[in-house]
């Protein structure tokens, strides 16, 4: 009995993040940590009461919005890009280098500029998020579109079948599994992207909730939204292994069917 | 009318590749021809381009000398008179053993038409695998995801199978009864063969005819035909005939070995 109740792959993980809470919570009241530095977990849980329930869901949804936006546009754009890299020698060596380029440059720094070209609206922050997401997914969409074996290809082309069909019927669905992977990166990235635009330049949202809440040194608040980003991040990572699983469960690894 | 054309026939055919270290010629002058409907296995040592000759029968390839006739008429391009089994299935992982077979008719047509959809059923029992119409290939062993390769090479009934070492990744007691399977259904249905391997013993329990070829770059080197009648099984390569021949076919193909060795 003891011995099931170990190996189910939820129970140890929760175990020693309970643990982790307790402990924590007693070293910060046995050294007395000031809250500024170091709350306890049970003052972070109070930390949530100080806005309401509605503001609260108010700053999650701007932040989900933005994310999701972002995270959107990586993919209808990277679709395309990644199509035209697979197929053209040409573009990809035109557009590879490029690609990394606006990769290297760091976002953060870029942010306070793109809100000055494009105002503090949303669309702002939804290019802020979209540089973020954007990359892995161009990559690993790529280099699925890449993958598929030559034998295929040259099937596809023994039945002299239309151009595109060698896209939709073979190279993409072989793509899945490296769209996900990519998918997966892109999502928790567009919330991280979503908060760093929050940072420059916000009145709502949990990046803007955090920033405005440690410059009150208001930390426990601070932590409660911290907690909830994590949280908001997880599920969104989970929603697209969810998706994974129940649209495509033949690109899962065979043991995680 | 008697038809006198054979069914592949190569003229003189050689194949030069630019490559980053330059030109690499993998056949040069390859002289063969294949009666409609012969089982031909061809031998040689790795990287003498049998594969290559597999792609310019299929017109995936133009050969930089001679041409390539297929029933007659030259290759200028990709054309399906012919069906491919490659030596790993290569199946779709999405796809069911019903859609893996009519693939090529959804592939060229766009849809697959209820008659194709029988046409396949009726296949995919040839080859052994009625039951598992609705299985993913993951759900398959090895051998049964070739039989769907074949099951999809032989569904738009092809005169000509092309087959790159269909066998060898598989396990010595299912490559054996494959083989003979694979007879089966070529008498039942007769085509013409052009097969690729490694196995001696594999080339001479199969092909009327067998071919080996020489290290790159590859030409024929010699051409036995096989004394054994048919129908043949397990016994059929104890005959002391068919010994000989393996034991020639094995003296003339380790010197091409070693010379392989060298590039
Ligand atoms: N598209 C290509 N571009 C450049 N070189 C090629 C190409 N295709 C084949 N080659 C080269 O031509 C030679 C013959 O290749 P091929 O695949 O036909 O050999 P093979 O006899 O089938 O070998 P194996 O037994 O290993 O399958 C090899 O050296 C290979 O590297
Ligand atoms: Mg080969």
């Amino acid at each position: 009995m003891k011995q099931r109740l170990l190996s189910m792959p939820v129970v140890l993980p929760l175990l020693s993040f309970v643990a982790i809470l307790i402990i924590w919570e007693l070293a910060a009241r046995v050294f007395a940590i000031p809250s500024y530095i170091l709350p306890a977990p049970t003052r972070i849980l109070q930390g949530f009461s100080a806005v309401s329930a509605e503001r609260w869901l108010e700053h999650v949804w701007a932040t989900l919005r933005i994310a999701l936006s972002g995270f959107g546009f990586a993919i209808v754009l990277s679709l395309p890009i990644a199509v035209g890299l697979a197929k053209s020698r040409l573009l990809s060596r035109a557009l590879y280098p490029l690609l990394v380029v606006i990769q290297s440059v760091p976002v953060v720094a870029v942010a306070p500029i793109i809100i000055v070209v494009l105002g503090t609206g949303d669309a702002a922050r939804i290019v802020i998020t979209f540089m973020i997401a954007f990359f892995p997914l161009v990559v690993s969409m790529t280099t699925g579109l890449m993958a598929t074996p030559p034998e295929l290809i040259e099937l596809s082309r023994s039945l002299r079948a239309p151009a595109y069909r060698q896209i939709t019927q073979i190279r993409l669905p072989y793509a899945v599994p490296y769209i996900f992977s990519g998918l997966k990166i892109s999502i928790t990235l567009a919330v991280i992207g979503a908060v760093v635009s929050e940072f420059v330049a916000a009145q709502v949202g949990i990046g803007y909730f955090i920033q405005f809440s440690t410059s009150m040194f208001k930390l426990p608040q601070a932590w409660a939204g911290l907690v909830l980003l994590v949280a908001l991040s997880l599920i969104l990572f989970q929603a697209v292994s969810l998706a994974q699983r129940l649209l495509f469960p033949w690109s899962l690894p065979k043991e995680r069917r | 009318m008697i038809q006198r054309t054979d069914a592949i026939r190569f003229n003189g055919v050689g194949q030069t590749f630019a490559t980053d270290s330059g030109p690499l010629t993998a056949l040069e002058s390859v002289d063969l021809s294949i009666e409609r409907h012969q089982f031909v296995a061809v031998l040689g040592p790795s990287g003498c381009g049998k594969s290559t000759l597999l792609r310019l029968a299929a017109g995936l390839l133009s050969p930089t000398s001679g041409e390539t006739l297929i029933h007659g008429v030259a290759v200028d391009g990709p054309h399906d008179d012919i069906g491919m089994v490659f030596q790993q299935a290569t199946l779709l992982p999405w796809a069911t053993v019903l859609d893996n077979v009519t693939f090529p008719a959804k592939h060229k047509n766009g849809r697959v038409f209820r008659v194709e959809r029988e046409r396949a059923r009726q296949v995919i029992e040839a080859v052994g695998l009625k039951g598992f119409e609705a299985q993913l290939p993951a759900q398959l062993s090895g051998g049964m995801q070739q039989r769907v390769g074949i099951a999809r090479a032989l569904f738009l009934n092809p005169d000509i199978l092309l087959m790159d070492e269909p066998f060898s990744a598989l396990d010595a007691l299912t490559r054996d009864a494959m083989g003979l399977e694979l007879l089966k259904l070529w008498q039942a249905s007769p085509k013409t063969v052009l097969f690729i391997t490694h196995s001696i013993p594999e080339a001479v329990l199969l092909a009327d005819r067998v071919i080996v070829m020489s290290a790159r770059p590859g030409h024929v080197i010699a051409d036995r035909v096989v004394p054994l009648d048919r129908p043949r099984d397990e016994t059929s390569l104890r005959s002391p005939e068919v010994q000989e021949l393996a034991a020639e076919l094995r003296q003339l193909l380790m010197p091409t070995l070693i010379g392989g060795e060298r590039s």
